[in-house]
């Protein structure tokens, strides 16, 4: 009487769990294959790019990323153009978001009400929510004509009879150029960095910093000594995460960089960019060398962005770990 | 004791320098917020959701863009949710602690800020070129790339969350591990997710690069997958740069149904983030 039950119990539980053993064994391989999909993109799109770009590549060899002459009717393709403007206006982005994030941080962190903190952290991160082709037409229709009636005039006037800077600030002021572009980067990425600095700044052990105001600190040796000393791999590693955004952004700049293939020092000159070449051209490439052109430029920004962000993300796991996180 | 006055003097400098970089930044934002208002409320009209794209020089609405862009935003989601769920489950949950889970969580951060002209690139050339031509297809299978890798963030995220606790009373009642997964996991870490999924549909809403050699446009109504589709980012792009200023017109009026959608959903979504904590 008692033997019976407990052998039906048993046979009953034996083919279920057998089959939730499958069920497991199937779950698990369908999570990883979606696990392993996630490379298969990342992998295909270095692939195809390389593969895409080889007849470039064969054709002209490592002087593609040396010469600057694109010449579309006589196909002759050389990329140091846009190559330099997209490091020239991920520079100018950067000089202008770094201190700027670093400062927002700062103010959520240490100063702002604390009411007041959560809607300014929203805002702006709102700048970051702005489809980046508004960025473009604000960029075109608003910015770009300010600058040329308001800053440029100004600053080919000023700056561009210094014996030192000339060569950048020199030229008509038309508004459409590295410096303008620069900018709009600039603002694109200021809350991608902001953001990464204010969650670490917060994530500063409260011993630390009640230790240097308890030695007469102020706000700013806090920062200057403490804060910054302490976060200093993270607020490396969001400035790489703010520059490998800067090197791909792509419509803001097609709207404000001239698109145009002449090597020019001055900041106020239009020049072309790695993606906005590519978006301007790729469906009007007519031949397969300048196709395949455009998009060995393609493969040459995912290599720069994939090492600049590999960069990035090692530093931020850096400091992860030394505070205490797995992940 | 009396702070120095040059240690005085360089916190006030701080303390004014923070002050400034924040209204800087609210300021840009505020000033294009402004602009995309007034120019977009301007041209706001009945017959931009009524009638299709114009040709240069007359009037028009934006009704096959909308509706485009609505096709391959939702097409996007159903293909990349899932397997965007599914990835970060095995980074999470089902793969936690193998060196697979940690290359792939690592490469995914990078494949979350990659160049998403890129990506358009690559549907190019594995979609596009072997059809033949630009579809709706390829667009959605872009803006899919494009949100995969968020919903695989967000949803490892919020797995992680979830307490150990809540794994072993599954367990304890003998439940096999992918039912753990479906019914106590899924369930606890569901609104995170969603608030995932709905970000990363504000951020594909906006995405123009990716369509550029993928959907393209069409001037016409077409509800064809298999043919170029018309969407609301490439047309503004299009508008934009064009020298028409009924065009241009058309161009902020769909900037602006763009970025208040986007914004709309960006606020919602944090707002509802924000209580779903506090409770």
């Amino acid at each position: 009487m008692n033997a019976t039950p407990a052998r039906s119990f048993e046979s009953a539980s034996t083919p279920d769990r057998r089959s939730g053993a499958r069920a497991d064994r199937l779950f698990q391989l369908i999570t990883a294959g979606a696990a392993i999909f996630v490379l298969l993109i990342l992998g295909g799109t270095a692939a195809s790019m390389a593969w895409g770009g080889r007849l470039a590549f064969k054709t002209f060899g490592w002087r593609f990323i040396t010469d600057p002459t694109w010449d579309a009717v006589g196909g002759h393709f050389g990329a140091l153009v846009p190559i330099y403007g997209t490091l020239v206006t991920s520079a100018i982005a950067l000089i202008i978001a770094v201190p700027v994030s670093i400062g927002i941080a700062l103010f959520l962190t240490d100063i702002a009400p604390r009411w007041t903190r959560g809607p300014i952290a929203i805002a702006i991160e709102l700048l970051a929510a702005i489809p980046s082709i508004i960025y473009g037409m604000w960029g075109l229709f608003v910015f770009a004509p300010f600058m040329a009636t308001h800053v440029e005039p100004w600053l080919s006037n000023h700056l561009g009879t210094n014996a030192v800077l000339a060569p950048l600030f020199s030229g008509p002021p038309i508004g459409i150029g590295m410096l303008t572009a620069g900018i709009v980067l600039g603002i694109m990425v200021i809350p991608f960095i902001a953001s990464v600095a204010r969650e670490v700044f917060s994530a500063v052990p409260p011993p630390l910093r009640e230790s240097a105001v308890a030695l007469g600190s102020t706000r700013w040796e806090i920062l200057s000594r403490v804060t910054l000393p302490y976060t200093r791999s993270a607020v490396i590693g969001a400035i790489f995460l703010g520059l490998g955004r800067a090197l791909g952004e792509t419509m803001a700049v097609t709207f404000v960089l001239g698109n145009a293939h002449d090597l020019s020092a001055s900041l106020l000159m239009p020049s072309n960019s790695i993606a906005a070449a590519i978006a301007n051209e790729f469906t009007e490439a007519d031949t397969d060398l300048y196709r395949s052109s455009l998009i060995a430029l393609g493969f040459l920004l995912f290599v720069v962005t994939f090492i600049v962000l590999t960069i990035a993300k090692l530093l931020l796991l850096r400091i992860n770990k030394q505070m205490g996180r797995t992940h | 004791m009396a702070i120095p006055a040059r240690r005085r003097a360089a916190d006030i400098a701080a303390f004014a320098f923070a002050t400034a970089a924040t209204l800087f930044g609210l300021f840009w934002l505020a000033w294009i917020l402004w602009t995309t208002m007034r120019q977009g409320a301007a041209a706001l009209t009945p017959q931009l959701f009524r009638e299709m794209t114009p040709p240069p020089g007359s009037s028009g609405g934006l009704l096959n863009a909308f509706y485009g862009s609505a096709v391959m935003i939702s097409l996007g989601v159903v293909i990349g949710t899932p397997i965007g769920i599914a990835a970060g489950t095995y980074l999470a949950e089902h793969g936690r602690y193998t060196r697979l889970a940690a290359v792939v969580s690592f490469l995914n951060d990078i494949l979350l800020s990659a160049p998403s002209i890129v990506i358009g690139l690559f549907i190019y050339t594995l979609v596009v070129r072997s059809m033949g031509h630009f579809s709706g297809l390829a667009g959605a299978l872009a803006l899919a790339m494009i949100l995969l890798p968020i919903v695989v963030r967000t949803t490892e995220e919020s797995l992680r969350l979830i307490p150990d606790t809540m794994r072993e009373a599954g367990f304890a009642l003998g439940l096999p591990r992918w039912r753990v997964t479906r019914q106590i996991l899924y369930k606890a870490a569901l609104s995170a997710i969603l608030t995932g999924v709905l970000l990363g549909v504000a951020r594909i809403a906006g995405e123009t690069a990716p369509l550029l050699f993928t959907a393209l446009n069409n001037q016409f109504w077409s509800s064809s997958l298999n043919a170029p589709l018309a969407n609301v980012p490439v047309v503004i792009f299009q508008y934009a740069m064009s020298p028409y200023d009924e065009w241009h017109t058309l161009a902020w009026a769909g900037a602006f149904v763009l970025t208040a959608f986007v914004l709309v959903l960006n606020v919602l979504v944090r707002l509802l983030a924000r209580k779903g904590k506090q409770r």
